[in-house]
């Protein structure tokens, strides 16, 4: 049975749910509040880490180290939630997880902890993330870790893998299809779509286990630096395409239909 | 003075895609506001410029190589890297899609450059060029310039006209390109059958399906196998592509009785895709603003809910109906099969 190293990088976004409005910051744009929005980690990072914890799970022997990028206070609060998930031993980066900064930077950050990591063997290495963020949604950041680490063997968009020494790996392409590819063995790098995995629920043990040496990383998060040199926003702004909706009531099926037919059969 | 390149690979023996054509029609675009020229780079096992020899590019380059066919991350990106180098380009425009966003960033980094993908906008601003993007799950639109060269850009489909013209012959300079060795290949493609894939995105029309379809109706019955069957004729009827919503998506995920062809890849929204059609039209969804995004890109919108004030459709539809979706879809489904049968 092979072992992995596999190692997720992820940063945190706010909640989906709240309102978000940009404002100018000190250094470029930012959301309003951006520090009392609620924040969570990424959710296709999210995905990446809980495919991390199945494959570690099916090949005793792995281990799974989550590399996360965010302001510390950010990063607490979203590992409250997460380490009762899946075990993962975190390395903290306090830096910014804004959407507004680089992918380059946020890339030479991550890479530098992953290359930091004790006993890492590239003879058993998989990396991880989010095939996009929920942020910048670039689709860069990853691509960019691969190349830092020499890491050629790069998939996006991924929805599975199996491993069993090689690596059969399905990529999201064109038309809801999906790419398979083999890779001959580690090191490889997936940046992950949705998965097929649910969630997991909350399993007290495990968050017990994770917090013992969640607290102590987030308390040793190396400050990273990031922002975005050489860009500059010319705006930012919320669209301005609010609807003016006709809204249609006591109308019969019959007459909506023919009136929705008319409408998708007229060019 | 920037030097363009429109950079694409090419499937064996097929012409340029429509969202290459796209991006080629907007790198010409961006070269004649810049008052330049642009050129063109190509890869493939047999990349063929004639199709595109009259689109006013001043060189044609192209990788050749059987290694070079495969949609695979070590070979595109060597083969875009040679060729941006061949080209000194400082601006380099390829077409979103599976197989340049997989290399494009990874390709800048090569180059000493930096990447932006999903452009929605190409402008030029004070003699610069400027794009558009994103940011948020297309909750807020930036307008940007960047010092760093080479640029390297992912244009999104649907942002222009596709370039069209006379085909010719074209000059082709080859450019070497070492393949590297290769320890992962494209083994084949999973698709459904063409009947069973609900992902057009070809179609005019993008149907939305929300978690309503598979709720207690106004009956206090879930009518989930008529929701299936009704959202599967009319899709075959129609011919749309299907969205769903997070939450409908989900409930497969955790078990509950759903609608058996859906997936994650029919998901649109925050945490799914952004698909670009004509018309949308939307059924038992509900949420708020966050939610919406899935249809930033659909031209004229229709809704049907049984909620007046649903936020799905309240000022993001152009037309609301009010209705029991069900009563409606089967009378849409009826019409649709007369008019089908002539």
């Amino acid at each position: 049975m092979p072992e992995y190293q596999i190692v997720v990088c992820g940063s945190v976004v706010p909640d989906p749910l709240q309102t978000l409005e940009p404002v100018a910051g000190p250094t470029g744009p930012a959301l309003k509040n951006e520090m009392m929005l609620p924040a969570w980690l990424d959710p296709w990072a999210g995905h990446a880490l809980y495919e991390a914890a199945n494959l570690a799970a099916k090949n005793p022997g792995s281990k799974v180290w989550l590399v996360a990028l965010g302001p510390k206070a950010k990063l607490q609060q979203s590992m409250m939630t997460l380490a009762q998930k899946v075990p993962f031993e975190l390395i903290a980066l306090d830096g910014s997880a804004s959407g507004f900064t680089d992918a380059a930077e946020t890339a030479a950050a991550l890479a530098e902890a992953i290359q930091a990591i004790p006993g890492l063997d590239r003879s058993k290495l998989l990396v991880f993330g989010g095939w996009e963020s929920a942020s910048r949604g670039a689709g860069a950041t990853m691509q960019i870790v691969g190349e830092i680490l020499g890491i050629t063997d790069q998939f996006q968009g991924v929805d599975g893998i199996e491993a069993d020494g090689s690596l059969r790996i399905l990529e999201r392409i064109e038309g809801g299809r999906h790419q398979v590819s083999v890779c001959d063995a580690p090191p490889a790098l997936l940046g992950w779509a949705t998965g097929n995995l649910p969630e997991p629920r909350n399993n007290p043990q495990v968050g017990m286990a994770n917090m013992r040496a969640i607290m102590p990383a987030l308390q040793k998060a190396k400050p990273a630096k990031i922002g975005a040199e050489g860009v500059t926003f010319q705006s930012v702004s919320l669209p301005k395409q609010a609807r003016d909706t006709k809204v249609v009531k006591d109308v019969p099926p019959d007459q909506i239909a023919a009136e929705i037919v008319d409408w998708i059969t007229n060019k | 003075m920037e030097t363009i390149l429109f950079l694409s690979p090419t499937e064996s023996g097929s012409p340029l895609s429509k969202s290459a054509l796209e991006a080629l029609a907007t790198t010409k675009q961006l070269a004649d506001s810049l008052g330049t020229t642009f050129s063109v780079g190509l890869w493939g096992d047999a990349p063929k410029a004639d199709d595109i020899a009259s689109c006013g590019a001043d060189k044609f380059y192209a990788v050749t190589g059987a290694e070079f066919s495969q949609p695979r991350y070590a070979t595109d990106a060597a083969a875009a890297e040679a060729l941006c180098r061949a080209a000194g380009a400082t601006i380099v425009v390829g077409p979103s899609g599976s197989r340049w966003n997989r290399i494009q960033a990874g390709v800048a980094h090569r180059l000493g450059g930096r990447a932006d993908s999903h452009v929605t906008g190409l402008s030029v601003s004070d003699g610069s060029p400027a794009i558009a993007r994103w940011y948020y799950r297309q909750r807020m639109e930036g307008i940007l310039t960047r010092a760093q060269r080479p640029w390297v850009l992912a244009v999104e489909s649907g942002i222009a006209p596709a370039w069209q013209g006379a085909p010719g012959t074209a000059a082709v300079e080859a450019v070497a390109c070492t393949p590297p060795a290769a320890r992962s290949n494209v083994t084949g493609i999973e698709a459904l059958t063409a009947d069973q894939q609900t992902i057009r995105p070809d179609a005019d029309l993008l149907f939305v399906t929300g978690a309503g379809w598979t709720k207690k109706q106004p009956d206090g019955q879930v009518k989930t196998e008529e929701a299936q069957k009704l959202i599967l004729a009319f899709l075959g009827l129609s011919r749309a592509s299907l969205g769903s919503t997070k939450s409908l998506v989900d409930l497969s995920g955790e078990g509950q009785a759903t609608l058996t062809f859906l997936t994650h890849m029919n998901q649109v929204g925050q945490t799914g895709s952004t698909p670009r059609h004509a018309k949308g039209l939307s059924t038992c969804c509900h949420g708020e603003e966050p939610h919406t995004v899935g249809w930033r890109f659909i031209g004229e919108r229709r809704a049907i809910s049984l909620d007046a004030n649903c936020g799905w459709a309240r000022g993001k539809a152009d037309v609301l109906y009010v209705a029991d979706a069900f009563a409606v879809m089967e009378k849409v489904n009826d019409l649709l099969a007369k008019k089908a049968g002539g």
